[in-house]
């Protein structure tokens, strides 16, 4: 068995697990927690892919700045209701995800692409090449993003404003 | 190597699980994090795609995933406080005027 | 015996008959207030004598064997099937002309001077030109559909008249009652139009046209025929007041007396009689329904003249007459001797017209009263009213050289004689013009012999009628003597008027049984009966007598009840007719369409409704909800898709 199988495995069970984690547990806080170790783990799996350079941003803006924006929206709201919870609910929500990965799952991998990956350049997924490619054939998505994030900040601001 | 496929099968079961938290929990922000889930999966599908086609198109698109996850992430927790400071509650079962 | 081809000339003059009371009514109908009374009354008189004088003037251009046609415009253009608004007048119209349009003109003069004192009399006068209007269409169309319109117009403008003086309800019973028989009439008439042009059309033949009716009749088969004769029989006997559809004419009596006599007496009545002689070439295919006729035709004029025989009504003594001669006219028909029916029909016009505006001249005298047994002795009150009335009289009572003596004889001479006559029917005939004297004798003497027994505050005031409606009574009076010289037996000197309609229907029948000296016979029978009413009606009403009660009160009074009370013939239909009808209708209208219909569209609403509350429950307002709505669908997709592969 090769390392990086057994790296997958090990890496997928505690994805899966943190997963769960972020859906089920009761404290919200845990549940951002959980989450923050999830895309740690999406991180790495990210570099077992040859995109070092998505996954460092994946750590940076993901797990850095989304996360911590979780966490301190978490705690300047305070939330201290307890939700409830109906089991007849999470019986049928899991049920259907269940039938949902199973369909996606099923359908995704009846596909042509090859099992063993084609070989790649040295430099696949650097930052040049990732560069080269948003700079030049991605240029005006590019630009429009930097729109709707400057669109996103104002929206925030206003919406978050509190009122005089 | 791992084959394609066992990335795919990952990639659908995380998805999954993001949605019976959006579907499920009566938090507004664990629902919002249940949706980067789902985001983060699919991110994970493209990068996997993009290895096994040796393409970089898949890498720029889980770029602007990202992007748009974070001003989309933006944009909700504001609207939570927002609704938070009229409501007091973030149960999204509270939030029922859109309706006959 | 089907008259040829005539020659048919192009006259625009023939519109304008029709088109200028029309425009006098309209006239009338939008400016008549404005007007004035005079001036619209006089209006409404040149008009119809314009009329006239076109008509006098088409008929003295008129060829023997010739036809003039106007054609205005094509009214229906349908794949092959065409009907134009076209006029037509050949030697039958232009006698019809000439009865509607001459003597209309008289009782419109004589309108105005009965008129008078009505607030309403231009109304009157809107609606009686539009009647004139609408007859004229009748008798001019030169297609089954217009003569239709004008059936239905002048039905019409018989129900605006008849109700006249609508603030009586009983008047507007009498108009409601006359507009629904003749409805049940006009569904026959329809029915037989509708399957003469179908089964026309079976044969690739789409007209209603009178002259390519005649041309391609026999493409029919004889039972096809009858049913279409038969249904337009009861079109006739529904505005001809036949058995069993004769109940509305004296209910009709409820209209002001010019209209009885224009309407009721001398035009519309006639139009069965004037369609049934206008598709003459139809009814003699088929024998049986001119046999069922001439059945009914007698049995109407016997009925009829029984039961004017108790009535006490100035008018319903006349109006049951009426409905007796035009049984003989349709006697005539029946027995094929149209040409005997129109000729009836014309001399008929002029006295029972005279009849009725004597009657009206009695009635304005004596301020509104119509009982006869409140009348007597007039004589001495109304000469000119009094001495017309006698000559009205005796021509319908079949005096000798009068018009009805003549018409009346021809009818039932060909009764006997002709190959499709019997003798049962000159029997019935014979006995009904018997029965015809002594009624309108009895009439004549209670009104105008005798003491007068009219109220005191009445008596002061009797007067004669003014000019205006005595000179129309003179005029009808010399009418119903001469009018009848134009068809005198062949032992006299022989008949105008069948040489006139030759090219029409043939020539008359040759006797199929009886000679020219039975025909004198029969003459003096008929004299003879005549003369036998007259006597009985004078030694029972002619002088004061106890008569009259103790023929009333003969067998204990039943019989005599029976005659006043016709019958009970409306009773009968009240009961057997109206009163189901009445119920079904009431049922229809007050539980089966709020319940059924009504309920069958609410039900229909109410399950919208009742979807719609349960469907609405989906929108929970809850996002969660809505998304695993979203999420089932998915599934659906995805399955789908799986099954692809």
């Amino acid at each position: 068995m090769d390392a990086s199988v057994i790296l997958f495995y090990v890496i997928s069970v505690l994805l899966v697990l943190s997963s769960l984690m972020v859906v089920f547990l009761r404290n919200v806080v845990h549940c951002a927690l959980a989450l923050v170790v999830a895309l740690f783990l999406i991180a790495i799996l990210f570099v077992m892919l040859h995109a070092p350079m998505v996954g460092v941003l994946q750590v940076l803006v993901y797990a850095g700045a989304i996360m911590v924006l979780f966490l301190f929206v978490i705690m300047f709201l305070n939330p201290t209701a307890s939700e409830p919870r109906r089991k007849l609910w999470w019986g049928f929500g899991s049920a259907a995800a269940l039938l949902l990965a199973a369909s996606l799952a099923a359908l995704l991998s009846n596909g042509e692409a090859p099992a063993d990956p084609v070989t790649a350049t040295e430099t696949f997924g650097s930052p040049e090449t990732l560069a080269k490619s948003l700079f030049t054939d991605f240029v005006l998505p590019f630009e429009i993003t930097s729109v709707l994030l400057l669109v996103a900040i104002i929206g925030a601001v206003v919406l978050a404003k509190r009122e005089p | 190597m791992v084959p394609l496929d066992y990335y795919l099968i990952l990639s659908a079961v995380i998805f999954a699980i993001g949605v019976i938290g959006v579907l499920v929990r009566r938090n507004l922000i664990v629902v919002l994090m249940s949706i980067e889930l789902m985001l983060n999966a699919v991110n994970l599908t493209f990068i996997a795609f993009s290895r096994y086609l040796a393409s970089m198109q898949g890498q720029v698109v889980v770029v602007f995933v990202m992007a748009v996850a974070a001003a989309e992430a933006v944009i909700g927790l504001a609207i939570v406080i927002s609704v938070f400071r009229h409501r007091r509650t973030l149960d999204p079962q509270e939030m029922q005027l859109l309706k006959w | 015996m089907v008259a040829t081809t005539q020659a048919v000339a192009t006259v625009d003059l023939l519109r304008w008959m029709p088109l200028i009371p029309l425009l006098a009514s309209l006239i009338n109908m939008f400016f008549g207030a404005r007007l004035g009374r005079k001036t619209a009354g006089g209006l409404a008189c040149v008009a119809v004598l314009a009329s006239f004088a076109i008509a006098l003037y088409i008929f003295w251009l008129l060829p023997a064997t010739g036809m003039f046609r106007d054609t205005v415009y094509t009214w229906i253009e349908s794949g092959s099937f065409q009907v134009k608004l076209s006029f037509q007048v050949d030697a039958l119209t232009a006698v019809m002309l000439l009865v509607v349009t001459g003597i209309g003109f008289l009782i419109h003069i004589y309108s105005l001077g009965y008129m008078d004192h009505d607030e309403g009399i231009v109304r009157f006068f809107v609606y009686l030109n539009l009647f004139i209007f609408f007859m004229l269409l009748l008798v001019m169309g030169d297609n089954l559909l217009v003569l239709f319109i004008g059936w239905e117009g002048v039905g019409l403008c018989s129900y605006l008249l008849i109700g006249f003086w609508y603030h009586d309800h009983a008047n507007t019973i009498a108009g409601n009652k006359a507009f629904i028989v003749n409805r049940i009439g006009d569904f026959g008439f329809v029915l037989g139009l509708l399957l003469l042009v179908t089964e026309l059309g079976r044969q690739g033949i789409w007209t209603l046209d009178f002259m390519e009716l005649q041309q391609h009749v026999n493409l029919l088969s004889p039972e096809r025929i009858t049913l279409i004769t038969l249904l337009l029989f009861v079109g006739a006997a529904g505005k001809s007041a036949q058995i069993p559809l004769f109940v509305w004419l004296p209910d009709a009596m409820a209209g002001p007396t010019p209209v009885s006599a224009l309407i009721h007496a001398a035009t519309m009545v006639t139009a069965g009689a004037y369609m049934t002689a206008r598709l003459h070439f139809l009814f003699v295919l088929a024998p049986e329904t001119l046999s069922l006729i001439a059945t009914i035709g007698a049995a109407t004029a016997f009925f009829a003249a029984t039961v004017a025989l108790t009535q006490t009504d100035i008018k319903r003594v006349l109006a049951y007459s009426t409905v007796s001669q035009l049984g003989y006219m349709f006697v005539a028909i029946g027995i094929g001797a149209f040409s005997a029916a129109i000729f009836h029909l014309f001399t008929h016009a002029f006295f029972k017209a005279c009849l009725f505006l004597g009657s009206g001249s009695v009635i304005h005298a004596l301020d509104g009263e119509q009982d006869m047994r409140k009348m007597g002795g007039l004589k001495a009150y109304l000469p000119t009213t009094y001495w017309t009335y006698v000559i009205a009289t005796l021509a319908i009572a079949g005096a000798p050289f009068t018009a009805g003596f003549f018409s009346k004889d021809f009818i039932l001479w060909q009764a006997y004689s002709s190959p499709r006559g019997s003798t049962e029917l000159w029997f019935v005939g014979w006995l009904t013009a018997g029965l015809t004297a002594f009624y309108m004798f009895r009439q004549l003497f209670l009104v105008f012999h005798g003491e007068c027994r009219a109220d005191e505050h009445v008596k002061a005031h009797i007067h004669e009628s003014p000019v205006v409606m005595t000179v129309p009574l003179v005029v009808l009076a010399a009418g119903s003597i001469f009018a009848g010289w134009l068809g005198a037996p062949e032992y006299l000197w022989g008949s105008l008027w069948d040489h006139w309609l030759q090219p029409i229907f043939g020539g008359a029948h040759e006797a199929a049984h009886g000679s020219p000296t039975d025909e004198i016979n029969l003459t003096l029978l008929t004299l003879a009966i005549g003369g036998l009413g007259f006597l009985l009606a004078y030694f029972v009403y002619g002088r004061a007598s106890k008569l009259p009660d103790r023929l009333a009160s003969l067998a204990g009074g039943a019989p005599y009840r029976l005659l006043l009370h016709k019958y009970y013939i409306d009773e009968i239909y009240d009961v057997l007719i109206v009163r189901p009808f009445t119920y079904c209708s009431r049922w229809l209208a007050q539980v089966f369409d709020p319940g059924v219909i009504d309920g069958l569209v609410n039900a229909v609403a109410r399950g919208a409704r009742g979807f719609s509350l349960i469907w609405r429950e989906v929108q929970t307002g809850n996002v969660q909800h809505y998304l695993a709505g979203f999420l089932a669908a998915t599934l659906a997709l995805l399955a789908y898709f799986l099954k692809q592969q």
